[in-house]
């Protein structure tokens, strides 16, 4: 609690206090009007000074105004009954002063919480000089300077590692809670908290180009764009107040004149008192406090799940998704080709992977390397002797003294041997020892372990269709996607293509949906940006995805679109709860005021009510973990 | 040109208010408040001088709403 909050607090508790006491003291007249006086200023001043200098600036509907006027009412009705009741006047306001105070209180205290989750600012950089740390601020360390990052401190600059071993800590960054581990030449971001030992780090960025002041300038800025429903209620709002105002006028005039008209006794009293009634519910604060709130509470959240989203905006359109368009290399595939398949193999698969292994053993080549990954434990070169490189077709060798050849068909025949065909898709490597065929190995690029669950999950939250777009052969793009279940594959694609197909299918898709579209960002910046939504995959590092996005998925798990789809639904949902729930709470007290069933108790307790569960419901729009 | 200016403001209508007013400034394109991270981005018109354009932006939104500060 600031200064401001605690001194509203004790005029709120010493005006509740005097209400006690004067309820037990049978003051009279004009005794008992100053004693209440007394009790309601001390609550209320500054309400009525800012009444005052609101209608000084022309600020007819300003909501102290009408707090002021209703209650002011109030009193004014109480004395011309001379029932001598101002409790109710001074009720109103109190319970205004309170909500008043509970808003200010928990909308600092979540945005101070939502803040805090986001913060992943390093505050200072250790450069070494004379053989003593120095904490420096991150902005004055230049490009190629080495810095010394202690366990249990922020990486405060991207870089190179030059010296020491240790464990990262990059869930601040992707929400992977998985810790990292790097070594000496290993890049290192920041934002990344070192967990285990000592490192040297050579920078490579300047702080402010570097990834934790990027994504710190991405996330603050991303509640400035408001969506359409903030646009929305700050429209409402405007119209709201004067609308209730102008019926509260009606009220106090229309049917004590008709009365009259009519012959029938005017009953002024009633009338006032309802259309005073009406003031006290007309101030729109629980709407437009609670909907901002949500959006900021959903992307603190997001980015605390490593996922960035750019706008409430871009988080309004994404809950809407209902075609998601991927691109396959590096999105829905690993983009490193891996040992995808052994056949028709007369040894052990890791036998045949070990003699292919060590007979490659001496080529750099990505699919001889693919095949020592596989492998897996440590080469001895001295097992392979006589190795031969035959061009375009593979390799002889001798391992353990038995001769192994490894390449493609027609090496197979070279050597007189009748290769299996294969059906799978990929390079396919046979291998021969021994002079007898030994089966093949498939090699291509693996899909991630998460894509056929990720596009599964996609459909059974809703999604219409899924589209894979790209640039490789139409065998392998349409076993892709059998394999994943993809409902529509364009293969043979040039970036220009992919995104004259993302427009066709823009407007090809109905009013009011829209459509997502997810690349690793290298070289479908154009095809991100004209999407609805921009989805940028493992953009750690990436300035270029980073920059053409929309959404931001900090790791490269597909499945974080499934979750961002998610936490953008239950965001608007709360948002569209507090929407109806505050409208709809106003109108049935509008009308029952109006009919005179709810006095001006029920309209306050409505309003400050109302506040308080729609801010507390803004606030669950921050759990996103379980989703 | 925009520029982000820390403000302090209590209420979340007060901030529209506030918005509001400073985009009638004179000088003022366009004018956003973030009332959750307490700024105020400014785009100013080409060739306006920022500073007078910013003292002219803080007496409208204290006439608006006189608890509020914008920090030049």
């Amino acid at each position: 609690m600031n200064r401001k909050q605690r001194i509203m607090l004790i005029r709120i508790i010493i005006s509740a206090l005097m209400m006690v006491i004067l309820s037990f003291i049978p003051a009279k007249g004009a005794l008992r009007f100053i004693l209440y006086m007394i009790a309601y200023l001390v609550v209320g001043y500054d309400i009525l000074l800012k009444a005052g200098r609101g209608i000084a600036n022309g600020q007819v509907f300003d909501e102290c105004f009408l707090m002021a006027l209703a209650t002011a009412g109030a009193i004014a009705l109480a004395i011309y009954e001379k029932s001598g009741d101002y409790t109710e006047a001074i009720a109103v306001m109190l319970f205004y002063q309170i909500g008043e105070l509970f808003q200010s209180y928990a909308v600092g205290k979540s945005r101070k919480n939502i803040t805090e989750l986001m913060d992943i600012r390093p505050d200072y950089a250790n450069v070494e000089k004379d053989g003593k740390l120095e904490k420096v601020d991150p902005d004055d360390v230049e490009i190629g300077s080495v810095i010394v990052v202690q366990p249990g401190e922020k990486v405060p600059i991207d870089g190179v590692v030059i010296e020491g071993y240790s464990t990262l800590n990059t869930s601040a960054l992707t929400g992977e809670s998985l810790p990292r581990e790097v070594h000496e030449g290993e890049e290192i971001i920041s934002g990344s908290i070192n967990m285990t030992g000592l490192l040297r780090v050579r920078t490579e960025k300047e702080f402010g180009e570097s990834t934790v002041s990027k994504i710190l300038d991405l996330v603050e800025n991303a509640s400035s764009r408001k969506s359409r429903s903030e646009d929305f209620i700050s429209k409402f709002a405007r119209v709201y107040t004067p609308a209730v105002c102008i019926a509260a006028l009606l009220l106090a005039l229309l049917p004590p004149v008709i009365n009259l008209l009519s012959g029938v006794s005017a009953m002024w009293e009633v009338w006032v008192y309802r259309a005073l009634t009406f003031l006290v519910i007309s101030c729109p604060c629980a709407l437009v406090i609670s909907i901002p709130l949500s959006f900021f509470a959903g992307i603190g959240g997001a980015s605390n799940a490593g996922i960035l989203v750019k706008g409430s905006n871009y988080l309004e359109t994404l809950s809407k998704t209902k075609i998601v368009v991927f691109d396959k290399t590096g999105t829905l595939t690993e983009g490193v080709f891996e040992v995808n398949g052994i056949h028709h193999n007369i040894y052990e698969n890791e036998k045949l992977i070990e003699f292919a292994a060590l007979a490659e053993s001496s080529s750099s080549h990505p699919i001889s390397k693919s095949l020592q990954r596989a492998y897996g434990k440590e080469i001895d070169r001295n097992r392979v002797k006589d190795v031969e490189e035959i061009s375009g077709n593979g390799i002889m060798a001798k391992v353990d003294g038995l001769p192994v050849a490894c390449g493609n068909d027609k090496l197979m025949c070279r050597l007189g041997l009748d290769p299996v065909p294969c059906h799978s898709i990929g390079t396919i490597i046979h291998v021969a020892v021994d002079g007898r065929y030994a089966g093949h190995i498939v090699i291509s690029d693996v899909l991630k372990s998460h894509s056929a669950e990720a596009v599964k999950a996609l459909k059974n939250i809703g999604m219409k269709k899924i589209v894979m777009l790209t640039g490789d052969s139409k065998k392998v793009a349409e076993s892709v996607a059998r394999t994943l279940g993809v409902d529509e594959v364009y293969s043979e694609l040039l970036p220009a293509d992919k995104v004259s197909k993302v427009e066709t299918l823009i407007e090809e898709k109905a009013k009011g949906e829209s459509l997502a579209f997810v690349g690793d960002g290298i070289n479908d910046a154009p095809v991100l940006g004209r999407a609805d939504i921009g989805i940028a995959m493992g953009a750690m590092g990436s300035d270029a995805a980073i920059e053409a996005s929309d959404v931001v998925l900090m790791d490269d798990d597909p499945m974080k679109i499934v979750k961002a789809i998610k936490i953008s639904r239950k965001c608007m949902g709360i948002v569209y709860q507090n929407i109806v729930f505050a409208i709809g709470v106003k109108l049935i007290c509008l009308l029952l005021g109006a009919l005179g069933i709810a006095n001006m108790w029920l309209a306050i307790f409505a309003d400050v009510g109302v506040m308080i569960i729609a801010v507390l419901n803004a606030i669950r729009a921050l759990f996103v973990k379980n989703l | 040109m925009k520029k982000t200016y820390n403000i302090d403001v209590d209420c979340a209508a007060c901030a529209n208010k506030m918005e509001d007013a400073a985009r009638k400034t004179e000088g003022v394109n366009n004018c956003t408040v973030n009332f959750m991270m307490q700024r105020m981005i400014v785009e100013f018109e080409e060739g306006s001088d920022r500073k007078a354009v910013m003292e002219k932006v803080r007496a409208n939104c204290k006439k608006v709403e006189r608890d509020c500060e914008v920090y030049i």
